[in-house]
């Protein structure tokens, strides 16, 4: 018999029709608009809201990536916004009575490298003192606690060491959503799905409302919340962002017996990988790296991500990929995200996120709450201002952390 | 594997690449001149448009000879080249 | 033979037993059985029970789309219905979850890459007529087919000719057999699936003959033993000559199974009614069957414990049997068209989604297209095979005779999504254990579309990716929300692979030995045998240290560090980048591209230089040299190398073409050794007999081409990157070994990249990487030095932006440990003293390098730190977790600052 999945509310949601004005509209009903929706009634008692979304509710990249939390970023201001985040989901079960299967089971980043220890280890001191937990493990310790990662010194890149966050894990993402969703249709929310926006009505350079498929909405702020397809979103209003939207390639194996305990994320040789709750792989790779939004990449990556994970986990051989799918995953130049006001009155922006977006989920719609309902940054997504990229405070998680996944 | 018209090779497959963007961005002529923000917006601001897009291609593993090519990026066709 | 081996007909070899193991126990079938077959050649219908609820399950289906029939062999997952039986086939069955073990893997697989003009996959009616339209032309066509032999559904109709299309004629034309289309990807690259072999096909034009997959029928009770595909019963009765059962019901909802029913009866099988839920089926139809229609009606349960014995049709009816073949339509298997990007459309007639239009260069057809009668699938495949042909350059164009066929019909189906009944055990998703309820409760939970209620229900993510119980779900879901049709609905996306594929089978060969390129030195084979310990830097081997009998790391390094600073020592530099920069602008070019001039450095000299991106920060650094007025040799870091010729060529290309500088990679041209020490000189001087080694006659960062004393011609140069005494002799990369061998019997001693690495620190010079993670600048190495303020480079406007030019940057400084013997850890955090040590404690920087130095006869390291100039002279403490180590800032030089044993 197989790991049964907890029973779904008998009632999730309403499938209200547009109407004509809101207080807040926020654009996207993936996983950060739908928790921005909630935390604007929650912390804000902001309920005449509508959540604008052109498919169904998370059907982007929230239903694409592959459900890895974690919060042991290097940089403070990451550090801080993913423990928030990290903390929230701890929370989340009870507060939005939603089983969705949130898992502390660990994340193990592996180094491969004199180069990968070093980085790892710096990112360990950094978070300990952040008050994100953390601890360095070496490889016979790597082995104790996954064991069925290879460590033996005669593979081609051998495993050095890990950093382990032990609070870190998965959750199941739909779940997420859906009790987000759930919770914020009860305040009153309005979630409108099929309901494309298709331009802006404006005053100069104030944003009034958005023209959309279902028909015009004033709202006194707007909120983009549609990861890669915000560059098209701030297209209509004439804004560019430094944003570029990429695929990026996951896939599932078939329902196994339970053989890997943790998550295990490799930098150095692109993979990640972790067992969900029913008994499948969940496994990622990095990016194409052409522009897409055509939610497709190419099978090279996907083959090399075999490769490379047969190389840590020779286990993995006679699995099967039953299925592969490739998100859109919009990139900054500093691969953090943006969280904030736009040149534009009563637009603003949340984007950016990369390959690292469902992670942050509570936190992004905690904060972003907060700035669509009080017009200013919380203190948390201050640095992540679109200002950074003319003063040069870039928050630059490329170089000195681990792979943003 | 997108099949990319090399204009010196020919067609070949996209390992053989490197991506380099959008094209037709010029470094600035006189980059003291420009305000920071006009400096952020050389350094980091590129179009990002979902259908063609006119792009930056490097033969890596070939001649290794930069040109452009205009791409859908909603259905990966090439729509024309340079 | 078994009782239920049929004793004629069929395509197995009644000569050739094969003795096979299923759950423990020993059977016997025939060459040319599947394990499912097999199996019910020896009356096993019933199989593993249902994953969730446990319930009784039997083989449903005779091909790739089996939900319950699921067995482990050798550690793989696979579907019997077609596993190709073979001697010695050991299986036990699964509920649909596997198991992995940790035995070896010792299957080799392997990729291939071919290129055609003409795919066609699938080797059905209407793909055989197009790959023999196709091939008679000349072009290079490949057909795929997934089973065994060709035919498709015609290996299941009797008195038809297979060997009619002659594809061996063509010697153009490769048939691969049991090989899967699994993924078709952009610019009609398609990835075929054959056992151990992946196949990458690049197609001119690509044929679709993908077929049809039949609908099974929801009911209650449609999950028991003994309720099978239609067409599944009359593949088995026909190709494998086994019976399922003695006594059948057929359901339909459409003409096909009539055709099973007089195949049955032919076989001497009792076909006791069809129940069709067509008012007035055909009436040619019904009076060729010859047995009780009855119309108008659906089957609305079974009964049996784990064997179909009965069905019922409305509370009425019941009829006894031990098999109920169903048909609930036929989905064609647009999965490889849904992936190149096609859309399907709803076809109302048929109750199927169907092709529609593709952005890529193919076309669809056959059963695949909707098209189900044998006639016409023959004529549009020969049609598209001659077209696709012709657009690739091949023949006229137009499709070849083809071999006559009986009529057959394919009047309007009248689909049946739901029926009354206990919708808890009316099954959707067999592999899930989902059922009409769980969709009732999804859309009464208030989902709409279909994605939400696949996700709420699991409906269609089983192994078979809703092959079976798709579009049933969606039949369901347009009743239950009132649309006027699961057109309106809508489909999922079919995403690749389209049937399970190995990840060994995707990894290929590449792993092990063979995972990623090892590139090793000249002089590696010299290292390894003096027992160098290796690290990994980018695909380099190196040397990380040459521990002698009973030395640890550290005192290898010390030992060797001592050698370098006292008296003779050497280290293979091979791996450096290094790039040759020729033309009359070289000099033009590099000024643009470092931080420092080099258009007037003069030739026969070195200078160390360093690139930024544009952004500012640090990117590469290494010393150039100029070899004449037009050209100059490069160095790059050894990581970077491949990307500095990238930079060097594309800030070229695309924005200086008017500067006449071409660039060439000679890494692995030149094999590089670095001799150093205080002895170097006079240990020198014997081998190099041209050179006046001199400090007078041969200045610091200078080089001279010479002449070893053997004979190899060498390139000398006068660097240095630990501080001390150095000549650096690059000589052909074949020459490199001898070359090495003759240093190395002055008595040098050889050292790795840690003592290359305390050396330099001692000195405070960085290592890009190490020292640097990207967000540094120059001026925060305290390399203001090297920043001309006359020219414009690449990243200059960069520091002048207001972050960039902050006075409290993190900037590189030097730590001594307040106990000369504690070593911080690189990557220990650095808080200011006094700071509680309480969660979030605010950092000043971090260790970038430390190390213990023999000639400081204690520890030292480099940090970067914020506004760290300003602190020299003060304390920081690297909490470490349970301890604290205290550390002072110094200038980031601790070994000769005034540069005095650089000349020896």
């Amino acid at each position: 018999m197989s790991a049964v999945l907890p029973e779904h509310p008998e009632f999730l949601w309403r499938n209200p029709d547009p109407r004509r004005s809101y207080e807040v509209v926020i654009v996207g009903g993936g996983g950060h608009g739908l928790a921005t929706a909630y935390y604007l009634a929650r912390n804000h008692g902001i309920t005449n809201v509508a959540v604008l979304e052109r498919g169904w509710l998370a059907g982007g990249n929230m239903a694409r990536n592959t459900t890895i939390i974690r919060s042991n970023y290097l940089w403070d201001e990451s550090a801080a916004i993913y423990e928030h985040a990290l903390k929230q989901w701890e929370a989340l079960p009870e507060e939005l009575d939603y089983d969705f299967l949130f898992s502390q089971r660990g994340v193990l980043n592996l180094a491969h490298t004199p180069q990968d220890v070093r980085e790892g280890v710096r990112r360990v001191n950094a978070n300990q003192l952040n008050g994100v937990d953390a601890e360095w493990l070496n490889p016979d310790q790597v082995k104790e606690f996954c064991p069925i990662v290879d460590i033996s010194p005669g593979v081609r890149y051998p495993v050095l060491g890990a950093t382990l966050q032990p609070r870190a894990g998965i959750a199941k993402h739909d779940h997420v959503a859906w009790a987000f969703a759930r919770t914020a249709d009860e305040h009153g929310i309005d979630l409108i799905q099929d309901c494309e926006v298709t331009g802006f009505l404006r005053d100069g350079d104030k944003i009034l409302g958005v023209q959309t498929t279902r028909g015009p909405i004033m709202a006194d702020r707007i909120g983009l919340a549609a990861a890669g397809h915000t560059s098209v979103l701030a297209g209509l209003a004439g804004l560019r962002l430094p944003l570029q939207s990429h695929p990026l390639q996951a896939l599932v194996s078939e329902l196994l017996e339970p053989v890997h305990p943790c998550v295990v994320m490799s930098n150095h040789v692109h993979v990640y990988v972790s067992q969900a709750h029913k008994g499948e792989l969940v496994m990622g790779a990095g990016v194409d790296p052409y522009n897409s939004y055509a939610q497709r990449g190419s099978v090279h990556v996907i083959e090399r991500q075999m490769a490379a994970a047969l190389e840590l986990f020779p286990i993995f051989a006679r699995a099967h990929v039953i299925r592969t799918w490739g998100g859109i995953v919009d990139v900054t130049p500093d691969a953090s995200p943006i969280i904030g006001a736009t040149p534009l009155a009563n637009l603003f922006v949340n984007c950016g996120w990369g390959t690292g977006g469902f992670k942050a989920t509570p936190a992004s719609g905690w904060v972003y709450a907060h700035t669509l309902a009080t017009g200013r940054a919380h203190p948390l997504n201050e640095p992540f201002a679109l200002e950074r990229f003319t003063t040069g405070a870039l928050i630059d998680e490329h170089g000195a952390a681990a792979v943003a996944h | 594997m997108l099949l990319i018209p090399c204009p010196w090779c020919g067609d070949r497959d996209e390992t053989e690449f490197h991506y380099g963007g959008q094209a037709h961005v010029a470094y600035p002529q006189s980059p003291d001149a420009l305000s920071d923000a006009q400096w952020a917006e050389y350094l980091f601001v590129r179009d990002n448009p979902k259908g063609e897009f006119a792009e930056r291609w490097c033969h890596n593993a070939g001649c290794r000879r930069w040109f452009n090519l205009v791409r859908d990026t909603a259905t990966h066709q090439i729509v024309v080249q340079r | 033979m078994t009782a239920h081996r049929l004793p004629n007909g069929g395509r197995v070899d009644r000569a050739a037993p094969v003795r096979f193991t299923y759950d423990g126990k020993r059977y016997t079938g025939l060459r040319g059985d599947t394990l499912a077959s097999a199996l019910i050649a020896n009356g096993v219908l019933e199989v593993a029970p249902s994953s969730y609820r446990g319930r009784p399950r039997g083989i449903v289906t005779a091909g790739v789309d089996e939900p319950n029939a699921l067995v482990l062999v050798d550690g793989s997952l696979l579907p019997a219905t077609t596993l190709e039986l073979h001697d010695g086939l050991s299986a036990t069955g699964r509920s649909g979850v596997g198991r992995l073990t940790d035995s070896t893997d010792s299957v080799r697989h392997d990729k291939r890459y071919v290129h055609c003009d003409v795919l066609v996959v699938g080797g059905g009616p209407a793909g055989l007529a197009a790959a023999q339209a196709a091939g008679r032309t000349g072009a290079r066509t490949i057909l795929a087919d997934e089973r065994t032999e060709l035919g498709g559904t015609l290996l299941a109709t009797k008195g038809f000719d297979l060997s009619w299309p002659g594809l061996a004629e063509f010697p153009e034309t490769r048939v691969l057999s049991r090989t899967t289309a699994v993924g078709y990807y952009d610019q009609n690259y398609v990835v075929l699936a054959q056992r151990n072999t992946l196949w990458h096909v690049r197609a001119k034009r690509v044929v679709l003959a993908t077929g049809a997959h039949e609908r099974p029928l929801v009911f209650a009770d449609n999950d028991r033993p003994g309720v099978m595909l239609a067409s599944a019963v009359r593949e088995y009765v026909n190709r494998y000559a086994v019976a399922p059962g003695q006594n059948v019901v057929l359901a339909t909802t459409n003409d096909s199974a009539y055709q099973v029913a007089l195949d049955l009866i032919a076989a001497g099988i009792t076909v006791s009614a069809i129940v069709d839920s067509r008012p007035e089926p055909p009436a040619a139809l019904v009076n060729q069957v010859g047995v009780e229609v009855i119309t108008g009606s659906a089957v609305t349960g079974t009964e049996g414990r784990h064997r179909v014995s009965a069905v019922h049709i409305g509370p009425d009816r019941s009829i006894p049997c031990d098999l109920l073949a169903v048909s609930g339509g036929w989905n064609p298997a647009v999965h490889m068209f849904s992936q190149a990007q096609g859309r399907v459309r709803y076809e109302e007639r048929i109750a199927a989604f169907v092709p529609d239009t593709c952005p890529q260069d193919l076309e669809v057809v056959g059963a695949a297209n909707a098209t189900y009668e044998l006639a016409a699938c023959l004529a549009e495949g020969a049609a598209a095979g001659a077209r696709a042909a012709h657009l690739a350059g091949f023949g006229g164009g137009t499709a070849p005779e083809l071999p006559p066929v009986p009529a057959e019909s394919d009047s309007a189906h009248r689909p049946v999504w739901m029926v009354e009944g206990d919708e808890t055990l009316q099954f959707i998703d067999l592999q899930r254990d989902s059922t009409v309820a769980d969709i009732r409760r999804a859309t009464g939970a208030g989902l709409r579309s279909v994605e939400h209620v696949k996700r709420y229900t699991t409906v269609g993510t089983g192994l078979d990716q809703g092959r079976t119980g798709g579009v049933p779900a969606i039949g369901v879901i347009a009743e239950l929300l009132g649309a006027s049709s699961p057109g309106e609905v809508g489909t999922t996306t079919y995403r690749p692979p389209y049937t399970p594929v190995s990840f060994a089978l995707l990894a290929g060969r590449d792993r092990g030995e063979l995972h990623d390129p090892i590139r090793r030195t000249a002089m590696h084979s010299w290292h390894v045998a003096h027992g160098a310990v290796f690290e990994d830097v980018g695909q380099w081997k190196r040397p990380h240290h040459y521990p002698r009998a009973g030395e640890d790391a550290q005192a290898a390094v010390l030992r060797e560090c001592t050698a370098a600073r006292t008296g003779l020592a050497m280290m293979d530099a091979s791996t450096l980048g290094k790039i040759e920069v020729q033309g009359p602008d070289a000099g033009e070019f590099l000024n643009r591209m470092y931080t420092n001039a080099f258009a007037k450095l003069a030739i026969g000299s070195c200078r160390y230089g360093m690139l930024c991106r544009a952004d500012g920060m640090v990117f590469d650094d290494g010393v150039v040299l100029r070899l004449a007025e037009d050209r100059y040799l490069t160095t790059t870091t050894t990581g970077n190398a491949a990307a500095v010729l990238d930079w060097f060529e594309e800030w070229q290309q695309t924005e200086w073409p008017e500067l006449r500088v071409r660039f060439t990679s000679v890494t692995e041209q030149w094999a590089t050794i670095a001799v150093v020490g205080p002895g170097s000189r006079a240990a020198l001087t014997p081998l190099l007999p041209d050179l006046d080694l001199s400090a007078a006659a041969f200045g610091f960062m200078t080089f001279r081409d010479t002449v070893l004393c053997n004979g190899v011609p060498a390139r000398v140069a006068r660097v240095s990157f630990s501080g001390e005494l150095a000549f650096e002799i690059n000589v052909a990369t074949w020459h490199g070994l001898s070359t090495w061998e003759l240093v190395a019997n002055t008595g040098a001693t050889p050292y790795g990249t840690e003592t290359m690495h305390v050396l330099r620190a001692e000195k405070g010079f960085v290592i890009v990487g190490q020292d640097t993670d990207g967000t540094v600048t120059p001026q925060d190495l305290g390399m203001d030095w090297i920043v001309s303020k006359r020219k414009d480079f690449v990243g200059r406007r960069s520091f002048s932006r207001p972050d960039t030019a902050r006075p409290d940057r993190r900037q590189l400084v030097g730590l001594l440990p307040v106990d000369p013997d504690d070593l911080l850890p690189e990557g220990a955090q650095l808080v200011a003293g006094g700071v509680p040590l309480t969660p979030p404690v605010p950092m000043l920087g971090h260790v970038t390098s430390s190390y213990r130095s023999a000639a400081l006869g204690r520890t030292f390291a480099l940090a970067l730190v914020a506004g760290g100039r300003d602190l020299i002279g003060r304390e920081l403490l690297a909490p470490l977790g349970n301890r604290v180590i205290t550390a002072t800032v110094t200038e980031p030089i601790f070994y000769d600052p005034e540069g005095t044993r650089r000349d020896g």
